[in-house]
């Protein structure tokens, strides 16, 4: 393989074993400050045991974004010196501004929040519990901007084949910025509800009926049942937005070969881009036609418009866009069913009531949320092809000049170490669940007890 | 306004990651220090080593985020230059990163049974990341170039390096705890001198030796008078230190600071030695920190943030020192 192909998988192996653990961390940071608000108001040990136990899962998954944040920070320049020397004075600042803002306050805090309870008032702890979160949810804002930017690029000139940054504003504000950084927002929020539900579920299968527990069931299933809806609506006006300024990425998302109206809205099909068309589809007529224009005789475009005059595809490649888009929409269909469908047995039966099928069921989506937003993410990045900054820069343009024999290696050696510490991640968090509320000492007096 | 100038701007931000660089091989230093003890140290005194880190490790390391930042946004054509050719190194260390990072929390949320592999890793993690560090370090002293006797020398100095982080590590131990473990951590300490001597050394004897003009820099008069405190300094430094480590741990803890504070002070000085061989170049001997720079604009937007949150920063962290200040006890999260 060449180096480029190498290096595209080893960015992509490393972005997405990067983002599972932000996907917990950003919402988690403000279900704890929640939990935490709860016990303060209402001095109830269930609050305090539900901060206790998701506060280690905090812990663990925050070491784990970090330290492969900074894996991501070195890929630049070892695999990508291109990136920063073309379009290095608009992303430099976005990515100075995270650090800044960001990185240190939830670094800094972080210790306070974990380890401070005793030694600092009450009212700093919440406060560093507080700030925790915002750093968090800053890091995303920050990412998300360069990566919204590198999507839709704006507020920038072009002099000598270099960008320059003509007005931050424009920049930090580009089309696709508030429809990414909302749909990131509310997948994190769900990859939460349902990781809370699927625990607590798990621990009710196993017998443990701590108060925490049904509280935890109860917590995550609303959550998951208020954020989907929200979470399809923002979906739909990304997924609009998207077709106003990358129109080809829109047309692999539907696999619509031709521009034409009365497009369907292709549930299967295998698309096959050397033919040049589906095979085996099936879909809803028009349906496609009436999301993306709300007109069952409105013309979508299609993937022919993007071949070049002499042949060259300048679209992305299709099967890849088509089904990682269905997974994701796929897994938000069923988080619907799943969340509602509890919600309802919740209201009818109460926590007690819920059959052992249905926990079995929220256990099993636990962690349906990465599937969903790397699902998400693979529909967004593949669908950019073969652009890095669209319109701007090429992935091949930027990649680095290594010998294809070292990226393999450390492909192989970032695969590896990413399989184990996965692994042991899923382990030990419903070890941790098998433990249980099990602390031994009572209640101190503001509630506060050792967790280990 | 003078300082947003073209000259200035590259000038600050050399300035800026140098501190960065400075502050994480301090802060980082010693807990990877820590890590690399972990073999001489039983069970339970492990547990209050890694108590004696645990609110710190995490920002600590974000220094070196913020270094690497500096040089990818500040810097841009450098930074593929630099890292591009310490390809390996810098995969090394970064497995080694993730490696310290994760055990870190796993060794206290995994089963019991599992607490050893989890410590192994924890110390393997610290070494790799240690020795890929010394050896990066060394490569760009010898100009970036993969030859036989260059790298021979950048592992001369990953090993040399390792035993520094060990020696201000078994420093921070001192400071932070008492008891047997505080007295096994002095002999720790007694042990790493040398390595941090002969590091020190090695790296000191050779910058000049490669470079023509940085031997002019050292040995040109009058510099060679002004900058003779700098080895002297150093000198009288180890020698106190070793002094003192015959002596610790006193009946009332009084220098349980000292060793920890030396080696910082002995950090510093090998940074500015470095730092004065090296200006104006940022790839030795072949970009100048004004040839590698960004654009000026862009330079002054970060610039104008960073003098607005590094103070806030610099506050913080000060406040969590002060918070975890005295001897580390058991971790918990209450
Ligand atoms: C829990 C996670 C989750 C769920 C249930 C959904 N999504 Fe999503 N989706 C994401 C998580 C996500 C994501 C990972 O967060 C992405 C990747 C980039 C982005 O901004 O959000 C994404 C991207 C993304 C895009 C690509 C936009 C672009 O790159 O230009 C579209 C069109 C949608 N989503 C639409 C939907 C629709 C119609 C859904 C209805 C069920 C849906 N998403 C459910
Ligand atoms: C600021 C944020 C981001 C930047 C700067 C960025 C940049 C890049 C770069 C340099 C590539 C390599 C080119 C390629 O392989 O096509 C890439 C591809 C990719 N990125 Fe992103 N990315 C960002 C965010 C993300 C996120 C959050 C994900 C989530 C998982 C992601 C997933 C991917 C994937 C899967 C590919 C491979 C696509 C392919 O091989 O065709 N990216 N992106
Ligand atoms: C190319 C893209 C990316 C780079 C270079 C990057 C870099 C980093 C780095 C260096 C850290 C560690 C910070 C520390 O030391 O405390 C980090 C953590 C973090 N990153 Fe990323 N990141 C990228 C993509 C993303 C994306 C797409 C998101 C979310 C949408 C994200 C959200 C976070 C969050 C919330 C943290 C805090 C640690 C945690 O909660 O796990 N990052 N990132």
């Amino acid at each position: 393989m060449d180096t480029l192909l190498l290096s595209r998988i080893q960015f992509a192996a490393n972005i997405s074993f990067h983002i599972l653990f932000p996907t917990i961390t950003i919402a988690l940071g403000w279900v704890l400050l929640f939990f935490k608000l709860r016990f303060n108001r209402t001095g109830e040990r269930k609050w305090m045991d539900l901060y206790l136990f998701w506060v280690k899962v905090f812990a663990l998954s925050f070491a784990m974004g970090v330290v492969s944040g900074i894996t991501m920070s070195f890929q630049f320049g070892t695999n990508w010196p291109g990136f920063m020397e073309t379009v290095g004075n608009v992303a430099g600042p976005l990515l100075a501004y995270e650090v800044l803002t960001a990185f240190f306050l939830e670094a800094v805090f972080l210790g306070i929040m974990l380890f401070g309870a005793s030694r600092v008032p009450g009212w700093l702890h919440t406060l560093a519990t507080f700030l925790v979160a915002f750093g968090t949810t800053m890091s995303a804002f920050w990412i998300l901007v360069l990566n919204s930017w590198m999507h839709t690029p704006a507020g920038h000139e072009l002099r000598d084949g270099v960008v320059y940054a003509a007005d931050w504003w424009a920049i930090i504000f580009n089309p696709s910025m508030p429809y990414r950084l909302t749909h990131m927002l509310l997948a994190s929020g769900l990859t939460v509800a349902f990781l809370i539900a699927g625990l607590s579920a798990y621990r009710l299968l196993r017998g443990d009926r701590a108060a925490e527990v049904a509280t935890g069931l109860r917590f995550g299933v609303i959550l998951g049942a208020v954020l989907i809806p929200a979470q399809i609506v923002a979906g739909d006006m990304h997924g609009l937005n998207t077709l106003e300024h990358q129109p080809a990425k829109v047309a692999a998302m539907e696999g619509n070969w031709e521009t034409q109206g009365n497009v369907p809205l292709l549930l299967f099909a295998l698309p096959d881009e050397v033919a040049r068309e589906n095979r085996l589809e099936l879909g809803i007529p028009s349906m496609a036609s009436v999301i993306l224009k709300h007109d069952p005789a409105g013309v979508v475009p299609g993937l022919d418009d993007f071949v070049a005059a002499d042949g060259t595809v300048l679209h992305p490649p299709v099967a890849a866009v088509f089904w990682s888009f269905r997974v994701m929409v796929g897994i938000g269909v069923l988080m619907l069913l799943v969340s509602w469908g509890a919600a309802f047995l919740i209201w009818r039966r109460g926590v007690e009531g819920v059959p052992r099928p249905a926990l079995m069921g929220l256990t099993a989506m636990s962690f349906a949320g990465w599937g969903a937003t790397l699902a998400g993410w693979y529909t967004t990045e593949i669908g950019r092809q073969p652009w890095l900054v669209q319109g701007v820069l090429t992935v091949e343009q930027a990649v680095g000049d290594i010998a294809s024999g070292m990226v393999a290696t450390t492909l192989v050696a970032y695969l590896l170490v990413y399989a184990a510490l996965l692994a042991a991640y899923v382990g030990v968090i419903f070890h941790l669940a098998r433990k249980g509320g099990r602390y031994d000492a009572p209640v101190a007096s503001p509630g506060m007890q050792p967790a280990e | 306004m003078a300082m947003f100038d073209p000259v200035a701007l590259p000038l600050i931000f050399a300035a800026l990651m140098g501190v960065s660089i400075l502050l994480y091989v301090v802060l980082d230093g010693f807990d990877l220090g820590v890590g690399l003890l972990f073999p001489f140290a039983d069970e339970g005194e492990r547990d209050r080593m890694v108590a004696s880190i645990g609110p710190f490790w995490d920002a600590n390391e974000t220094w070196l985020v913020l270094a690497i930042g500096i040089l990818l946004v500040a810097f841009p054509v450098a930074h593929g230059d630099i890292l591009t050719a310490l390809y390996l190194p810098v995969a090394v260390m970064l497995i080694g990163l993730i490696l310290r990072g994760v055990a870190f929390e796993f060794r206290a949320k995994a089963p019991l049974g599992h607490k050893r592999p989890w410590d192994a890793a924890f110390w393997a993690g610290s070494l790799m990341t240690a020795l890929a560090q010394g050896f990066m370090l060394g490569m760009y002293v010898m100009g970036l170039e993969w030859t036989w006797a260059k790298v021979a020398f950048a592992l001369g100095t990953a090993g040399a390096l390792a035993v520094a982080y060990s020696f201000i590590g078994a420093g921070w131990v001192i400071l932070k705890t008492d008891g047997v473990l505080q007295r096994k951590a002095v002999g720790w300490a007694r042990g790493g001198i040398w390595g941090m001597v002969l590091g020190m050394g090695a790296v000191s004897v050779a910058t000049p030796l490669v470079s023509a003009r940085i031997f002019d820099k050292w040995f040109r008069f009058p510099e060679i008078v002004a900058l003779a405190p700098l080895p002297l300094m150093s000198g009288l430094l180890v020698a106190l230190l070793w002094l003192a480590l015959r002596r610790l741990p006193t009946a009332n803890d009084s220098f349980a600071w000292f060793p920890f504070a030396g080696a910082v002070v002995l950090m510093v000085l090998g940074f500015f030695g470095m730092a004065y061989s090296f200006y104006p170049y940022i790839v030795p001997e072949k970009l100048t920190i004004w040839q590698a720079a960004a654009a000026t604009e862009s330079l002054a937007i970060i610039l104008v943030g960073t003098l607005v949150v590094l103070p806030m920063i610099l506050g913080y962290t000060v406040l969590a020192y002060v918070i975890f200040r005295g001897k580390a006890t058991k971790l918990s999260y209450d």
